[in-house]
C-alpha cells in the first residue's frame, strides 16, 4: 500500500475522510444513504423515458418527435387560438354594439381600451409613436385638433379607409395645390401669405406683407381653409390659427409647405384589421385626451 | 443477558456512522460484549449505507409531556385555525386566517394584507428567524425537538405505531416474524391511519385558502376545485412519506438546519448532554452492590432506545440529535430506580464537541449573542406594529404619463395625463374627491368630461380604483412660472368626504421650454 493509498482516519471519530485538506479541515468520507442512490437512478429512468415521450433527438431532417407527439409551437398555437377564442366572446360582443353601448358598458369599455392599446401599438405606433404623441408629418393624436374630425365615427371612418390611401376609394381626400411648383403663386407672394398665416396663428409678422398676404389668402386659401383661416374639417384643411402645427410653423416651413404643399398619406385598415379591432382602436385613440 | 437487552445491543449500533470518544467505545472495552464491532471497520466500509430502522420505545417525563403539549397545540391549530371566524363586516370573507387569491387580498384576523404589503411577510418571516437563532442560542434545536412539522408529524405516527404494533420490543419481533395474517392486517391497518393522518394534513392545508366550512362540504361532495384536490394529495403524499416512511432520514439528509446549528450554538448553550465525569465508568449495577468507584451510568441503554433519531448521546453533541430531551426523561426514571440523583444526562452548557467535557455550571441566559437577537426582534415588531398602526384608510399612487411627457393642445395650453389608483381600505362604500393644486389656474379634466376643478368618485370596500386624470395648465401661468426647466409640480388631494380623511400627492407637470 503506498502512501497515497493509506486513507486518513480523523483523530476525533475515528472516521476516514475524504483526504482533501481546506486550512485544517477535513471532511469526513461518510457513505450515502441507499435510497439517495435509488434516487438518483429513478431519475435516470425517467430521463430515458421522458426522451421517449418527448421530443428528444435531433435527426439529419427534424427530429425524433416523442410518443406523443408534444411541439412547443403546437402548444404556443393552441393557446393562442383558444385566447382568441376566449377574446371572440368581447370583440362579437364589440363589432355589433355601438360606440354609445360600448362605452356605457364599463367591462367592455376595458377590453376595448386594453384592446385598442395593443392594436395601436402593433399597427400604429411606428408612425404616430407608441404614446401616439405624433411626430413632424404625423398628427399627435392626444391633442384636441382634428384634420378629419375627432368624434368616434370620425375616427374611425379615418382608420377604415386611410387618408390619400390610392387602394380605397372613398379615402380621406385633400388636395392642396402646390402653389410654387405649379406655378399658382411667385415666391413673393407665397412670403407674403407666409406673413398673414403667421399673423392670424398669433407669430410676430410684419404688417404691409401681411396685409397684401391676406388678400391672397382671400383668393387662394380661404376656400379650404376659411376666411378666418380656421380650416374645414369636411375637407381636411387644417385650422391655421391655432398652437398646432403638424409641419411646423417656421416661416421657411410655412413656405415650404405653401410652395409643395404637403401630401400624408395614411393607410385603409379596412381590410387588414376586422371592425371590432378598428372599433377599439377609435375608442383607444378617442380616449386618449383629444376625442370629441 | 435478557432478550430485551439483545435486542437493545443491536440497537446500540448507531445509524450509520459512530462517534465514539477515545477509550469509551460504547462497543467492547467498557462492557466487554464480544459481539460487537465498529461499524466504520475500513474493510466494512460501503459507498452507500442502508437504512438502519429505529424502534423509539415510549417514555414517560417531564420532557414527554412537553412533546405532548407542543404536538396538540401546533396540531389543533394548524387542523381548527381555518374554521376560525372573523366578522369584518359585509361583503368581507369571515375567516380569520385566509389568504384569498382571486381577491389577492390576506386576511389575519383584524389584519388585511394586500398584494403591494407583501413585506409584512418579510417581517413575519425576519422575526421567525431571529427567533430560532435565539431559541438555539439558548438552548440548541429545541425547534428540531418541539416544534418543527417534521418532528411533530413523526412523532404522531410513531404514537399510530406503537398503538397498532405495540411499544419498541414487539415492533422489533413483529419486523423479524414471517408474514401472518395477524402481522398483515396490522401493516396495512397502521398504513392505512397513517394515510388517514396525511390526508387530513394535506387537507386541512387547502381550508388557509378558501371559505373552510363551504370547502370541507364541497370536499366530500366532491364539488371542491381539482386544484384542491391535487394540493391534497400532494401535501398528503408528502406528510406519509415523510413523517411515516422517512422520519429521521429527513433531518439526518435534507434538512440543512442541522448543519447550521453549529453556527448558532455557543459553550453557553444549553445543549442535550450526557455527564461523563459522573457517568464513567459504566457498567452494568446490581442492585445493593457499591457504588464507589464507578460512574453513575448503569448502561443500559434506556437513553439510545428512546431515542427517535437512534443515536446514543453518551457518544457527545451529533449531527443527529434533535435535543428533544426524550433521553433524559429515559435516564432520569432510571437513576430514580437504582436510587441515584437524576440529570445525568441534562439540558447542560457545554463545550460543543464530540466528548467534550461537560460544563457542570450554570451559564448566562443574558449575554451578547441573545440580547442582540432579542433586540432585533423587538425593533423588528415594532415597526412592523407602527407601519400596522399608522395603515391609511385611503392609498393612493399617481402615476404621470411619459409618453407624451406634454400634450399642447389647440389653445396652446398644457396638457399632463396621470393614471391615479385610489385604495379604499375600509369594509364600506366611500366617496372620494379629488383635486389639484400647485399652480394657478391649473384644472383637472377626467376623460370624457369637462374641465372641473374636482372631481368625485365612489369606490367599493376593500377596492382599488383606477382612474385616468388630465391636468391642464394655461399656458399664460406656465410662462408665468417661476422654474428654470421644464418641470413644475402638482399635488392631487384626495379626500374621503365620510371621515375627512386626506392625502395629498405631490408629482410633476412637464411643459414646453418657455
Amino acid at each position: 500500500m503506498s502512501e497515497h493509498d493509506k486513507p486518513d482516519i480523523d483523530d476525533h471519530t475515528g472516521v476516514e475522510t475524504t483526504g482533501h485538506d481546506w486550512d485544517g479541515i477535513k471532511e469526513l468520507n461518510m457513505p450515502l444513504p441507499k435510497w439517495w442512490l435509488y434516487t438518483f437512478y429513478v431519475s435516470i429512468v425517467w430521463a430515458i423515458g421522458y426522451m421517449i415521450v418527448y421530443p428528444s433527438w435531433p435527426s439529419l431532417s427534424g427530429y425524433y418527435s416523442g410518443l406523443i407527439g408534444y411541439s412547443q409551437r403546437d402548444a404556443v398555437a393552441e393557446d393562442i387560438a383558444e385566447a382568441n377564442s376566449k377574446r371572440a366572446v368581447y370583440s362579437n360582443k364589440i363589432a355589433a354594439a355601438s360606440f354609445d353601448e360600448i362605452r356605457a358598458d364599463v367591462a367592455l369599455m376595458e377590453v376595448a381600451q386594453a384592446g385598442g392599446k395593443a392594436a395601436f401599438g402593433d399597427n400604429c405606433a411606428p408612425c404616430h409613436g407608441t404614446g401616439a404623441q405624433g411626430f413632424t408629418g404625423f398628427p399627435n393624436l392626444n391633442d384636441d385638433e382634428w384634420l378629419w374630425g375627432g368624434t368616434l365615427n370620425d375616427i374611425e371612418y379615418t382608420i377604415q379607409h386611410g387618408v390619400r390611401f390610392d387602394g380605397d376609394d372613398d379615402t380621406r381626400l385633400s388636395d392642396m395645390p402646390r402653389f410654387k411648383v405649379d406655378g399658382i403663386l411667385d415666391r413673393a407672394q407665397i412670403l407674403d401669405v407666409v406673413e398673414h398665416v403667421t399673423k392670424i396663428a398669433g407669430g410676430e409678422a410684419d404688417a404691409d406683407r401681411a396685409a397684401r398676404g391676406a388678400a391672397l389668402f382671400a383668393d387662394n386659401c380661404a376656400a379650404c381653409h376659411g376666411a378666418d383661416g380656421t380650416g374645414d374639417r369636411s375637407q381636411g384643411a387644417p385650422n391655421l390659427t391655432d398652437a398646432i402645427w403638424l409641419y411646423g410653423s417656421d416661416k421657411a416651413v410655412l413656405y415650404a409647405s405653401i410652395s409643395n404643399s404637403r401630401k400624408g398619406v395614411m393607410p385603409a385598415w379596412a381590410g387588414r384589421l376586422d371592425a371590432a379591432t378598428i372599433k377599439q382602436l377609435a375608442l383607444y385613440v378617442h380616449a386618449l385626451g383629444g376625442g370629441e | 443477558m435478557s432478550e430485551e437487552a439483545q435486542e437493545d445491543n443491536h440497537q446500540a449500533e448507531p445509524l450509520v456512522y459512530k462517534r465514539s470518544p477515545a477509550g469509551t467505545s460504547a462497543g467492547g472495552t467498557v462492557l466487554g460484549t464480544p459481539d460487537v464491532a465498529a461499524v466504520n471497520k475500513a474493510e466494512d466500509r460501503t459507498m452507500y449505507a442502508s437504512r438502519k430502522r429505529v424502534y423509539p420505545r415510549r417514555v414517560y417525563g417531564t420532557f414527554r409531556v412537553a412533546k405532548w403539549v407542543m404536538m396538540t397545540l401546533s396540531l389543533s391549530i394548524y387542523y381548527l385555525l381555518p374554521f376560525l371566524r372573523f366578522d369584518r363586516g359585509i361583503g368581507v370573507p369571515d375567516q380569520a386566517i385566509l389568504i384569498d387569491f382571486p381577491t389577492r387580498k390576506a386576511y389575519f384576523f383584524a389584519i388585511e394584507i394586500w398584494p403591494q404589503e407583501v413585506y409584512y411577510v418579510t417581517g413575519l418571516l425576519l422575526v421567525a428567524a431571529f427567533g430560532l437563532f435565539l431559541a438555539t442560542a439558548l438552548a440548541g434545536r429545541v425547534w428540531c425537538g418541539y416544534a418543527c412539522p417534521q418532528t411533530v408529524w413523526t412523532d404522531l405516527f410513531v404514537h399510530i405505531e406503537r398503538w397498532i404494533e405495540g411499544d419498541r420490543n414487539q415492533r422489533l419481533r413483529l419486523d423479524k416474524a414471517p408474514w401472518t395474517f395477524s402481522k398483515i392486517f396490522k401493516k396495512i391497518f397502521k398504513h392505512i391511519c397513517w394515510l388517514v393522518v396525511a390526508l387530513a394534513t394535506g387537507g386541512a392545508a387547502v381550508f388557509y385558502f378558501a371559505d373552510a366550512p363551504t370547502l370541507f362540504i364541497d370536499l366530500f361532495a366532491g364539488d371542491a376545485p381539482l386544484t384542491s384536490y391535487i394540493f391534497i394529495a400532494v401535501l398528503a403524499g408528502f406528510t406519509y412519506l415523510l413523517g411515516g416512511i422517512a422520519r429521521e432520514q429527513v433531518c439526518i439528509y435534507m434538512c440543512p438546519w442541522p448543519r447550521i446549528q453549529g453556527a448558532l450554538v455557543d459553550e453557553h448553550s444549553y445543549l442535550i448532554a450526557y455527564d461523563d465525569k459522573r457517568g464513567e465508568a459504566r457498567g452494568a449495577h446490581k442492585k445493593g452492590s457499591s457504588w464507589d468507584g464507578r460512574g453513575d451510568c448503569i448502561d443500559c441503554k434506556q437513553c439510545v432506545a428512546v431515542c427517535p433519531m437512534g443515536i446514543d448521546i453518551r457518544d457527545g453533541l451529533q449531527m443527529e440529535c434533535i435535543q428533544c430531551a426524550l433521553c433524559v426523561d429515559a435516564c432520569n426514571g432510571i437513576m430514580k430506580k437504582v436510587d441515584r440523583a437524576p440529570n445525568l444526562i441534562r439540558y447542560s452548557p457545554a463545550r460543543v464537541g464530540v466528548g467534550g467535557a461537560v460544563n457542570v455550571g450554570k451559564s448566562p441566559l443574558i449575554r451578547p449573542r441573545t440580547v442582540i437577537y432579542v433586540v432585533l426582534i423587538t425593533a423588528i415588531l415594532a415597526i412592523m406594529i407602527s407601519t400596522l398602526l399608522n395603515r391609511a384608510g385611503l392609498e393612493t399612487t399617481v402615476i404621470r404619463d411619459r409618453n407624451p411627457l406634454f400634450v399642447t393642445l389647440s389653445s396652446g395650453n398644457i396638457r399632463n395625463g396621470y393614471s391615479l389608483n385610489v385604495i379604499n381600505r375600509l369594509p364600506h362604500d366611500r366617496q372620494i374627491k379629488i383635486t389639484v393644486t400647485g399652480i394657478e389656474g391649473v384644472q383637472l379634466r377626467p376623460p370624457f368630461s369637462d374641465n372641473v376643478t374636482s372631481f368625485t368618485a365612489t369606490i367599493g370596500p376593500d377596492q382599488g380604483q383606477d382612474m385616468r386624470m388630465f391636468v391642464i395648465v394655461p399656458l399664460a401661468q406656465w410662462r408665468a412660472l417661476d422654474i428654470s426647466d421644464t418641470r413644475a409640480e402638482v399635488q392631487f388631494h384626495v379626500e374621503a368626504l365620510d371621515d375627512g380623511e386626506m392625502l395629498a400627492k405631490t408629482t410633476a407637470f412637464m411643459g414646453p421650454k418657455k
